[in-house]
């Protein structure tokens, strides 16, 4: 057992491109669930719509990097707002329904043989991070014993970062603000909200397109981190990873969603790192008769299960939560 | 101030008391409002007139339609037709914070606190015209400091009247159900509303703090603000209010100053019963009384 590499392995991919992706990504699931209280169970729809409207705009039409980059928000901001305007004047479960069913339809539709010419079918598109790898200040990777890079992932995790650092910047500057109290306030009861003469209608809509566009930043960031958009990689686990983490780290609280991601990536690497380990070899910690190797990648997930059970029991509101305003729940 | 109220409620004198009259100067007007439930007609009102600067009381047996006439004025519910206004605008298609803006707020019969936020945020929240509420503006702080401070000041001044500064910085949904209304009511007028609509301010509320909560509502009164409520306690109802309104399934069946609504007949038989000037107490004691002494008599005879 080697326990620099497990170390390795787990650092890496907490600080790594993966965590990144879920970090943005749970951010945006922040702003919905977290504060406005929006079922948002579609996160990696808006993923995929900024994904693939990057990987269509620069390589199905042939057009600039960074327009093909302002076309990827744009397009997230109009998922937001077709979602939106029929189910937010409608009680939360219409829009937790509609956002399930519109990241499976947009993954589907992504995939289908029947638009393979413009979305590039299963195998997806690729060919479009040219510009984004160009741009890559760094001679060669980074390996300090701890956490090990290649040059590829080093700039990514560069740019991830600040955009992950840009996106709670922004996000603490907005909840402590006036606006920040009426989408907290919505949380709580809406018609409290309504009654004293705001417009519930509209906060619930800009939050879920400021969600919807960490979403699609989170999207465009995977695809250009890996150089190809896949359509698999945008199905419903993704969105249900992301709340796992978000909800590890504390809901509505600023730093909860990053910690959470990083969090949820050290144990998901650490452990299997672990299991492959005790389970490989020639003479394993764990006989076969106990775990076979290839058993060892799925059960990681049953401890990670087991972990998040734990947390929830022991600590209700995340990491970064408040145990009094859990509390107060139970009245 | 005070000579407006006298102004208003002399004003009154000369209304009929009979349903649907018009007021003098009414704030609100109402006409041909219903609302059905499937087969059930909720609210079935032909005239509704309320006046400007008095407490006027909404009463009636429970299902009398009072709540739903609530919803329907304030923009909560669409009634199936109708037309009422608001100091001259009408508010038919008119959504419930666009009401509320207009200066009409209401408050809740299951009080509507939001639990998580602390108290000073809550009154905060009711503040109008926030720059800070507004999304471009939000992440910047200078644009908002200054507004935030005076809501802020006026928040404090609400909380030290309704005795609830001590509670400041506490969460709101660690106060008692009375300290929930009070929150409620302070609440609604950072609005700063020319009526102030309390959906059943006394249900659950202890007898210590229902009398400082009456003292609340008439000062509301006092300050030139318009107030209609609806109450089932009547020690209130006759306390506190200038007028009377008095709804049964669904219609307005009475109309009147306090006195001359409590010994109508019709008001009696629908809704306070016969009993309803006499301390209920005492009447049962005599009457368990009077049967165990027949009781008694039964058996000492057997």
């Amino acid at each position: 057992m080697d326990i620099g590499t497990i170390v390795d392995a787990a650092f890496s991919a907490a600080l790594g491109p993966q965590a990144i992706v879920f970090a943005i990504a749970a951010i945006g699931l922040n702003v919905h669930f977290g504060y406005t209280g929006l079922l948002n169970f579609g996160q990696a729809g808006f993923m995929a719509v900024g994904a693939f409207g990057l990987a269509v705009s620069v390589v199905t039409w042939d057009l600039p990097f960074w327009l093909g980059l302002v076309i990827a928000m744009f397009a997230t901001v109009v998922l937001a707002l077709v979602l939106g305007v029929p189910t937010l004047r409608l009680r939360a479960d219409y829009l937790a329904i509609a956002t399930i069913a519109s990241s499976e339809i947009l993954r589907l539709v992504f995939g289908a043989v029947e638009f393979k010419e413009t979305f590039g079918g299963s195998n997806g598109l690729t060919g479009f991070a040219r510009t984004y790898q160009s741009l890559n200040p760094y001679d060669g990777g980074l390996d300090i014993g701890v956490v090990s890079f290649s040059r590829n992932d080093l700039w990514s995790i560069t740019v991830g970062w600040s955009i992950v650092a840009l996106g709670c910047l922004l996000i603490w500057a907005l909840m402590r603000s006036p606006w920040g109290r009426v989408l907290r306030s919505i949380r709580e009861d809406e018609d409290a909200v309504r009654s004293l003469g705001k417009n519930v209608f509209a906060y619930k809509m800009q939050a879920l397109v400021l969600g919807g566009i960490f979403g699609g930043l989170a999207g465009v960031f995977h695809v250009l981190k890996q150089a190809s958009a896949v359509p698999t990689d945008f199905n419903t686990t993704f969105t249900f990873y992301a709340y796992a983490a978000l909800l590890m780290g504390g809901a509505a609280r600023v730093l909860g969603p990053v910690v959470g991601s990083v969090l949820f990536w050290f144990l998901i690497a650490g452990l299997g790192s672990f299991f492959s380990q005790a389970t490989g070899g020639t003479d394993p910690l764990i006989p076969a008769s106990i775990m076979t190797d290839t058993q060892a990648s799925l059960v990681r997930f049953i401890v990670l299960g087991l972990g998040l059970m734990l947390l929830m029991i022991l600590r209700p509101q995340g990491i970064f939560g408040d145990r009094r305003e859990i509390a107060i729940d139970g009245r | 101030m005070a000579a407006d109220v006298s102004t208003a409620r002399a004003a009154l004198e000369g209304v009929p008391r009979e349903p649907g009259a018009p007021k003098p100067d009414p704030i609100v007007k109402g006409s041909n409002i219903t609302r059905t439930f499937g087969g059930l007609t909720a609210v079935d009102v032909d005239h509704i007139e309320v006046q400007r600067g008095v407490i006027t009381a909404l009463i009636g047996p429970n299902g009398a339609g009072k709540t739903t006439l609530f919803n329907l004025l304030t923009g909560f519910d669409e009634p199936d037709q109708g037309e009422w206004d608001f100091n001259g605008t009408s508010l038919g298609k008119v959504p419930a914070y666009k009401v509320a803006r207009l200066g009409m707020v209401r408050t809740f019969q299951l009080t509507k606190v939001l639990s998580k936020l602390t108290v000073i945020e809550n009154m905060r929240l009711g503040a109008t015209g926030q720059r800070g509420e507004k999304f471009f503006s939000a992440a910047f702080k200078s644009l908002w400091s200054a507004q935030e401070d005076d809501n802020t000041k006026r928040a404090d001044g609400l909380l030290e009247r309704f005795k609830l500064d001590a509670k400041r910085e506490d969460f709101a949904g660690s106060l008692s159900g009375g300290q929930r209304k009070l929150l409620e009511m302070a609440r609604a007028l950072m609005v700063d509303p020319e009526l102030i609509m309390l959906d059943e301010p006394m249900a659950g509320v202890n007898p210590a703090l229902k009398q400082s909560l009456l003292g609340h509502v008439k000062s509301l009164r006092d300050e030139g603000r318009t107030v209609l409520f609806v109450e089932h306690d009547m020690d209130m109802v006759r306390d506190i209010s200038d007028w009377v309104i008095v709804m049964a399934q669904g219609k307005i069946v009475a109309e009147g100053t306090p006195q001359s609504v409590m010994a109508d007949q019709r008001v009696i038989d629908a809704y306070l019963g016969a009993h309803h000037d006499t301390d209920i107490t005492e009447v049962d004691i005599a009457e368990i009384e009077a049967e165990a002494d027949a009781e008694l008599d039964e058996e000492t005879r057997e």
